[in-house]
């Protein structure tokens, strides 16, 4: 922890202590420790003006209001809104009603969620997913139909699928703050919202592009690469080429000598660390157009981090050959068993039914 | 007769027209603030008085008043909540019909406190005839100078304007209302910064219930003292009541906060008992979002202390066995209600009205109505009463705004006074297969049933 | 996105002009934006009651917005009709209050006599049915809105009255009169 400066403010997250300018939020200091006190952010992007509060993912309980007031605060506070006061004490996972919260928040956020993770190209990558692994129950409790919308579709680059959508307003944003011209936008209201541009217009601006990338699901994608790859499949690189729109600087995913997918560069919280145009994104799947850096890393666990080839591999030793198949062994003579006692009508059916 | 503030001229013939309105005493509040008070003082006055929120949540207008952002020299807007919807609230409906010059004195009056030069009345869309009627009367206000440049020579400028809605509960939030009023959906904003230092077009503005409004030119006419005399308790003044539902009466009535419950659904004065003079089964004293009541918590709280109209005595015994005044949405149940249906009618509403925005109200909200309509159509679960009390409590107060809160509330009141009959519609499917089924066997006749089948 | 391309002809008569201006008069002239709803109001009165895309262009247009801005709200707000609807819209509120008060056997009623469901237009394009939410009538229920007025403590002569009313040309949905 740095010297404190005279402006800074004491900051107390599951009991570890930081220091923060004034105007950092909640969710920001959280980051700032790092490790598993960080909210899950499904709609909170630092990148754009105006984020967050929407998702309720990222509730946290407010212990201590600061130093002047110290009263807690009543409801859990969504971090991603809420600034730090100078003595805060704040509770993420160390809170029982946090970790609640965050159930029912992923609860509710999955019952009008396609179970389409098998074909949806943002699965490996998905924020969703990353939640429901953490905080997702193993069963639904939501019996009913789930809500569909029609297909739209809004030009070659980038495919709607507003079934997975969770309405994060990203999307709207990323028009609205890189471009001049939004054309699409939340149409109707309450659980039939949904993005649109209401007359199926194709999105085309030169950074349209980046709505992919911010995208925490799988509702926009890129149609450029609609069913290629697993990304788990890709090799990430660094690459990057003198572009006189954005940065230039992206992240390459290959399947051999082929780039399948441009992205930009994302941070351990999938923000991109630089929004990049359309025609690096697009237009560029020749490895002579790259500079290429070298491997990505990862640093968030993800299932792209299960084959990634930048770590060091151990040779996989079996240690315990011997024991395995000494139980092998065992479940063979069980399963062989001569009799297994059963009710005549039983064997009935294990005889002639479709078991 | 009770003591009549708001409705004392709502007879007078034309009192609709600015001359009538004046010769009855209308705009003296105007008068005597601009001419013997500094804003400061009428803020005071309004604090004194102890008036508090009538739109339901009951905030205290002077301390509201007071949080209003004087330092950054920002345009200040006075901007009132006409967008009534909350399902069982008619009364400022009433108000701006009758006596639309009370609201816009009050305006004035109000606008002048806070230092506004530009106001806005927010209706909603649906009460179209009654927007015609408010922008009649601001253009009567206006050509009698109470409004426009320098009114009354003091130097002080104000233009009121009416803008209307379209069709959308939510915009009752006070800062999806100033969404609406910017030419957006109305989806609430996230809070801070409050409305007080940045609200209508990022400028420092209150925003004020109708009832709220219109009793400020009797509280600057009359002092804050004496309004503080009247009511009871931290519950001051009149309030206006809208009954509904199977009382013999419905109607707008004004009353001094204190009356007690049984006076006032039973006297003539007021609601003169139940129509039909059938039993009365439950009440939602103040507009759907709060707890419904069973017929044995409505005139007497869990202690046997008689309940009164007021913000105190209505909320005694919390959730578990009490309510809340909230907006005055007086509904009256007789023993032919089905508190099922008339939840998942309920359910249905907050459902249509969810802006879609968080995801706790824009998924849950759904989720209930699907259950609580299949619960009432015969295709219920024993578990899902379960279920549906664990929705409930995880959406309330874990959304952007309090329609999550009020979408929640009403169903776990009816779960936690009516649980058998959400148990009769669960094993009994055959019984409930008529929408009218209580009212050809109310619940009464067929609760040993249930009682019967208890679980074991 | 379900889109009417139900032919709509754009008219912005002078008085509509006039009242628009009047309208956007109401608001600092770098937000005419907040003019949207009240002057979508005006425009759909003024087109038969219905707002189709090229219409609602033309609104982004006089006020100066992106269209995505206008369909956002049109989408949102329940007073604007995507599609072309009947001449007389009879909105029948249908939560609690009037629900216990006969309105759903009402709205019943009165489908069953127009020979339509709720939510649809009757073939001749007269009438259409829906149920709404809370119109803020609860003490004088059944009820329904046409128009800009509501129609109260309704029963079925009351509404067979209303609809001979109807055919007959007596009702003016949007009068500029105050009602006594």
């Amino acid at each position: 922890m740095g010297v404190r400066g005279l402006i800074d403010m004491k900051v107390t997250i599951d009991g570890q202590e930081i220091d923060v300018e004034p105007g950092t939020t909640i969710l920001q200091a959280a980051r700032k420790i790092g490790g598993e006190s960080v909210p899950p952010a499904m709609c909170y992007y630092s990148k754009l003006k105006g984020s967050g509060g929407k998702c309720r993912c990222c509730l946290v309980e407010v212990s201590k209001g600061s130093e002047a007031d110290p009263r807690p605060m009543p409801k859990l506070v969504a971090s991603c809104v809420t600034g730090c006061m100078d003595g805060m004490e704040v509770k993420s996972i160390s809170s029982e009603r946090v970790l609640d919260a965050r159930k029912s928040v992923t609860e509710f956020l999955l019952i009008n969620h396609p179970l389409d993770c098998p074909v949806c190209d943002q699965a490996g990558e998905c924020d969703l997913q990353n939640l429901s692994f953490k905080h997702g129950a193993a069963k639904t409790r939501f019996i009913e139909e789930k809500r569909t919308f029609e297909p739209e579709n809004i030009g070659p680059n980038i495919q709607l699928h507003m079934n997975r959508c969770i309405v994060c307003y990203r999307c709207v944003m990323t028009a609205d703050q890189l471009t001049d011209n939004r054309v699409h936008g939340v149409l109707n209201r309450g659980d039939h919202s949904q993005i649109s541009t209401a007359i199926s217009k194709a999105i085309d601006n030169e950074f349209s592009g980046n709505m992919i990338d911010v995208c925490p699901v799988g509702a926009l994608t890129d149609k450029t690469f609609r069913f290629k790859q697993r990304v788990w499949f890709n090799k990430p690189y660094n690459a990057h080429r003198n572009c006189d729109k954005c940065c230039g600087k992206t992240t390459l995913w290959m399947f051999g000598n082929e780039i399948q997918r441009v992205t930009a560069r994302k941070d351990e919280y999938h923000e991109v660390e630089e929004f990049i145009c359309n025609e690096c994104r697009f237009d560029h799947k020749d490895t002579a157009d790259w500079v290429i850096e070298g491997p990505r890393k990862f640093e968030k666990d993800s299932v792209i981090n299960q084959n990634n080839y930048t770590r060091h591999i151990k040779p996989v030793v079996i240690e315990t050959e011997h024991n395995i198949l000494l139980g092998r062994d065992k479940d063979r003579k069980k399963i062989s068993m001569t009799g297994v006692p059963m009710k005549p009508e039983e064997q009935k059916v294990l005889k002639e039914g479709n078991v | 007769m009770a003591r009549k503030i708001l409705l004392e001229h709502a007879n007078v013939p034309g009192i609709k027209t600015y001359e009538v309105y004046r010769q009855h005493g209308g705009y003296r509040s105007v008068e005597k603030a601009l001419k013997s008070m500094t804003p400061d003082e009428v803020v005071e006055e309004v604090k004194t008085s102890g008036l508090r929120g009538r739109g339901g949540a009951g905030f205290p207008t002077g301390m509201k008043w007071s949080f209003i952002d004087k330092k950054s020299g920002k345009p200040r807007h006075l901007v009132c909540n006409a967008d009534e919807s909350e399902p069982g609230t008619f009364k400022d409906r009433f108000l701006m019909e009758y006596i639309p010059h009370l609201l816009i004195e009050g305006m004035i009056t109000s606008s002048y406190a806070l230092g506004c030069n530009l106001s806005y009345i927010y209706i909603r869309g649906e009460y179209m005839w009654v927007f015609r009627i408010l922008e009649t009367a601001i253009k009567e206000a206006y050509a009698a100078g109470w409004l426009g440049k320098n009114i009354m020579g003091t130097g002080w400028d104000l233009d009121l304007h009416v803008h209307c809605g379209a069709g959308a509960y939510i915009c009752g939030e006070e800062t999806a209302l100033i969404e609406s009023l910017e030419g957006k959906r109305g989806n609430p904003r996230i809070k801070p910064p409050f409305p007080a230092v940045s609200g209508l077009w990022a400028n420092p503005t209150v925003v004020n219930n109708v009832e709220s409004i219109a009793v400020v030119p009797w509280i600057v006419n009359n002092t804050g003292a004496e309004y503080a005399k009247i009511g009871i308790g931290r519950s001051t003044g009149t309030k206006l009541i809208s009954a509904s539902g199977h009382c013999k009466n419905p109607g707008v009535y004004e009353i001094e906060l204190g009356l007690s419950v049984d006076e006032f659904m039973n006297s003539d004065e007021y609601l003169g008992g139940m129509m039909d003079d059938r039993p009365l089964k439950a009440l939602i004293p103040g507009g759907s979002s709060v707890p419904i009541l069973p017929a044995n918590l409505i005139f007497k709280n869990a202690e046997g202390g008689d309940r009164l109209m007021s913000y105190e005595s209505l909320s005694e015994g919390g959730f578990a066995t009490g309510s809340m005044l909230g907006s005055g949405g007086f509904i009256v149940y007789n023993d032919t209600t089905c508190v099922v249906r008339n939840t998942w009618n309920f359910s249905r509403f907050y459902h249509h009205e969810s802006c879609g925005q968080c995801s706790p109200c824009r998924e849950g909200t759904g989720w209930m109505e699907k259950v609580l309509h299949r619960i009432e159509n015969g295709h219920g679960r024993e578990e899902d009463i379960e279920l549906l009390w664990d929705i409930q409590r995880k959406i309330e107060g874990n959304t952007i705004c309090p329609l999550g809160d009020a979408a929640a509330w009403p169903v776990a009141a009816a779960i936690r006074h009516f649980r058998d009959e959400f148990e009769y519609h669960v094993r009994f499917p055959e019984k409930i297969k008529n929408r009218d089924h209580f009212v050809n066997e109310p619940f009464e006749k067929v609760k040993h049933l249930v009682a019967k089948q208890a679980v074991i | 996105m379900e889109i009417s391309n139900a032919h709509q002809e754009i008219n912005i008569t002078p008085e509509l002009q006039a009242r628009i201006d009047e309208l956007l008069g109401h608001y600092p002239d770098d937000k005419k934006k907040s003019a949207l709803l009240p002057v979508l109001h005006e425009v759909q009165d003024a087109h038969n009651n219905w707002l189709s895309i090229p219409l609602q262009d033309k609104v982004a247009e006089i006020l100066g917005i992106k269209p995505i801005e206008v369909y956002e709200v049109v989408t949102f707000y329940t007073m604007y009709n995507q599609k072309p609807i009947g001449k007389f819209m009879f909105e029948f509120c249908r939560t609690s209050c009037c629900a216990v008060r006969g309105a759903e056997s009402l709205m019943d009623y009165t489908c069953e006599k127009l020979g339509v469901a709720e939510g649809q237009t009757t073939a001749d394009g007269m009438f259409t049915i829906v149920g709404v939410e809370c119109l803020g009538a609860c003490g004088y229920a059944p009820m329904l809105q046409l128009g800009d007025y509501y129609y109260e403590k309704l029963d079925r002569p009351k509404m067979d009255q209303l609809i001979e009313d109807c055919r007959a040309g007596k009702i003016d949905l949007h009068k500029l009169a105050i009602r006594e």
